[in-house]
């Protein structure tokens, strides 16, 4: 008898992608808007995303120690839960409030609808929500950049607040882009997440159609709403969480559809949503809400946008030979 | 046209500039009598008879069948049951080589006249698909009315990784291809021939135009080196634009389908009357010592090339026949070549190191690379449940197992295991509901 030799089913090779391997990847995509976050908000900026961070560790790993499943903190997953919530989040945030909303995210959200792939909604977008709705007050507690480093605290206004009540002076669409305006420690960067954004449809691990359909939408409504303002257009889609939800929450695999009219369709939605709260709507900002909604209707949008089989008979009359 | 989607896979055809060697010298022969799709051959040969290069050793036993023929000159040792690679026993006859390689004076020249004259010649050479699927090629040229037959396509796509026989069939025997072509013209009226080779190969391209600029009506269509271009479906979709519909075969759209190496084998016997006994077979992977293609007497144990090949230069981890797509990892060395062997693959322990699966993260690769547009993890979940009307309705059935789905996926899941699965299920329920 020969040295043992291995039985299995083809494919015999396997490509060098890992799920571990996008989590790393999206990790760094996040890196540009975490060091612009420091820049404009300081350390503490730092400090609450290390703090998400560990936290959701540490709740996954305590959770599957707990429930005796395989330890997958090794997948990098729940950095990147940790890293999008804490950039949901405003600088000042308590700590305790930033602990609270990792344990939602891990635990409720993802661990309990079977880890990683099987929740339904993304887990910082929900955290957040969840977040928002219980202290308001600190989660809507903004800080001007360069504001916390002198360790006075000063507030401001969010630009879609200042576009909603008009009691401010709008920052200009320059300090738009750079993120020196008010608002969640790693949304304001525009261009620091539309670099991260890049990247990751450079490494092949989004694809163009949720992002662009997401913030094209935003861009068409709000070009029409605005009286055909190029400016407010572009003023919509720079502020507010548009980006960081448009290429890093959006894309979440397990809550978005596969295919590509089924990200197109899913982007058109969430840009829909997104402009009407901001227009219409009692809050300033929709992307959360948004994205929230239309993983709720993604098994549906899935399932309507599935690829057409080559060949295959019609429905109910499959051929017999 | 929209182009079908597929994988990018490493090509890893080193062995391509490898001509051939003869391999003669073999310690023993075997014969399953399973070595093509459909009924078993019948042995007609018993313990202590002696047999050339080219006796009959099993007839064909049914419409759906294939004659086998010895591939040594030597005596029948016995004949036992062997393990196929399929999992089941088979009765096989064993050879004991005389290490002569006398060719059977008993050979004639196939009389071929007519058509009905040609496709006989076809089911007694004993030629099956060559690339791997082993179905009798006299079976798939019996059309009755050659009327339906619109083109011909000729698959030199190779588009599995590492081998590079038919890379070898294009380059040494594009006279014997022509030969087969003018076949093809002369007794079932082929209107049009295309030739389709991945780009990967411009030295075959270059030897096809050859030969298809000495016959009429030949065309050599470039494929794009993305796998799989040889896969039937895609090869008749990417020459021709035509779907094979759902549960039909090619000719139902007009299309006949063969295998570069089938084509030239069939040449070869109609010219010399010695049936299929040899295959150019590409041995390759990390575990080999001199990767190469070899001539091998079909019967060869797979112990006996790789000893040909210098051995092991590392503890092989395992051993496959066929490419690493869609190949079958074989369980001991003592297993023989067989008629649709193209190639024997050793990985070493490092190429063979077991993946574990983890959580599907539905990142949605399997479902945006299915060259057929089947969503894998769609058909896995209705399995896993049990719904068999699902299975059926995202036409689980389609699945040709090329193996993209499971070679693209993060969490390195067995989809195509479970496509199988799947298949095999849902094939059983319909069964049973008729």
């Amino acid at each position: 008898m020969d040295q043992k030799l291995q039985i299995t089913v083809s494919p015999h090779i396997r490509s060098s992608v890992t799920t571990g391997g996008i989590m790393l990847d999206v990790v760094i995509a996040l890196c540009p808007a975490l060091v612009a976050a420091v820049l404009l908000f300081g350390a503490r900026a730092l400090y609450i995303t290390a703090i998400c961070v560990l936290t959701c560790v540490l709740s996954e790993l305590i959770f599957e120690r707990i429930t005796k499943r395989t330890p997958t903190i090794g997948d990098l997953s729940a950095v990147v839960t940790g890293m999008l919530l804490a950039f949901n989040l405003p600088v000042s945030i308590p700590e305790w409030q930033a602990i609270v909303g990792s344990v939602v995210a891990i635990v409720v959200v993802k661990q309990l609808f079977g880890g990683i792939g099987h929740n339904f909604a993304n887990p910082a977008i929900t955290a957040r929500i969840v977040l928002l709705l219980s202290f308001s007050q600190s989660m809507t507690n903004w800080t001007k950049p360069g504001g916390f480093s002198d360790g006075e605290l000063v507030s401001s206004a969010t630009p879609l607040a200042i576009a909603a009540e008009g009691t401010e002076k709008l920052p200009s669409l320059f300090d738009l882009a750079l993120g020196r305006h008010a608002g969640c420690l790693g949304e304001t960067c525009a261009l620091a997440l539309l670099i991260g954004g890049i990247y990751l449809l450079i490494r092949r691990v989004i694809t163009w159609h949720t992002p662009v359909a997401f913030i094209g939408t935003v861009f068409v409504i709000s070009f029409f709403a605005g009286g055909l303002s190029l400016e407010t257009a572009f003023y919509q889609i720079l502020s507010g969480g548009l980006m960081l939800g448009a290429f890093f929450m959006a894309t979440d695999y397990a809550t978005s559809p596969p295919t590509g009219w089924g990200k197109l369709l899913f982007g058109v939605g969430c840009g829909l949503i997104t402009a009407a709260i901001r227009l219409w709507g009692t809050y300033p900002e929709g992307v959360s809400f948004a994205i929230l909604l239309m993983n709720i209707l993604t098994p549906y949008i899935t399932k309507l946008c599935a690829r057409k089989v080559l060949g295959a008979a019609r429905a109910g009359k499959v051929q017999k030979t | 046209m929209r182009r079908l989607q597929g994988v990018r896979v490493p090509h890893l055809k080193s062995t391509a500039g490898s001509a051939p060697a003869n391999m003669t010298n073999l310690d023993v022969a075997i014969y399953p009598m399973v070595q093509h799709i459909g009924a078993p051959a019948e042995a007609v040969r018993q313990k202590g008879d002696a047999v050339c290069v080219g006796t009959l050793l099993a007839r064909a036993s049914g419409p759906v069948s294939s004659p086998i023929y010895s591939g040594v000159s030597g005596t029948v040792e016995k004949i036992e049951e062997v393990l196929s690679s399929s999992g089941k026993y088979v009765p096989a006859i064993f050879i004991k080589p005389d290490g002569a390689m006398t060719p059977d004076p008993g050979l004639a020249l196939p009389k071929v006249s007519d058509t009905q004259s040609f496709v006989q010649a076809v089911r007694d050479s004993g030629v099956v698909g060559l690339g791997g699927a082993g179905f009798p090629t006299g079976v798939k040229l019996d059309v009755q009315d050659l009327s339906r037959i619109q083109e011909i396509i000729i698959n030199g796509a190779e588009c599995e990784p590492y081998i590079t026989s038919d890379t070898r069939t294009m380059l040494d025997r594009s006279q014997d291809m022509l030969e087969g072509i003018r076949l093809l013209q002369k007794y079932l009226g082929a209107k049009k021939i295309v030739i389709g080779v991945e780009k990967n190969k411009p030295q075959c391209i270059r030897a096809m135009k050859q030969i298809a600029g000495s016959a009429g009506a030949v065309v050599v269509k470039e494929l794009p080196s993305i796998y799989p271009q040889g896969a039937e479906k895609v090869l008749i979709y990417h020459t021709t634009g035509k779907v094979v519909p759902e549960g039909g075969l090619p000719i139902d759209v007009g299309v006949i389908v063969l295998n570069c190496t089938t084509l030239a084998t069939i040449a070869r016997y109609i010219r010399t009357g010695m049936p299929l006994v040899e295959k150019c077979i590409t041995v390759d992977g990390s575990a080999v010592e001199k990767p190469q293609n070899v001539i091998v007497p079909i019967g060869a144990t797979l112990r006996a090339v790789f000893a040909f090949c210098g051995g092991f230069k590392s503890q092989p981890g395992k051993i496959l026949y066929g490419g690493p797509m869609m190949g079958i990892s074989v369980p001991d060395l003592d297993m023989p070549v067989l008629k649709q062997t193209n190639a024997l693959l050793a990985l070493d322990a490092r190429d063979a190191a077991p993946v574990d699966a983890t959580n599907c993260i539905r990142c949605g690769r399997c479902t945006n690379i299915c060259p057929i547009g089947l969503a894998p993890v769609s058909i896995a979940t209705a399995y896993g449940s049990g719904d068999m009307e699902g299975l059926q309705k995202i036409h689980a059935n389609l699945c040709m197992e090329c193996g993209c789905c499971s070679y693209v996926c993060p969490a390195k899941r067995p989809l195509v295991q479970q496509n199988k699965l799947a298949k095999a299920a849902l094939a059983a329920w319909q069964k049973s509901k008729k």
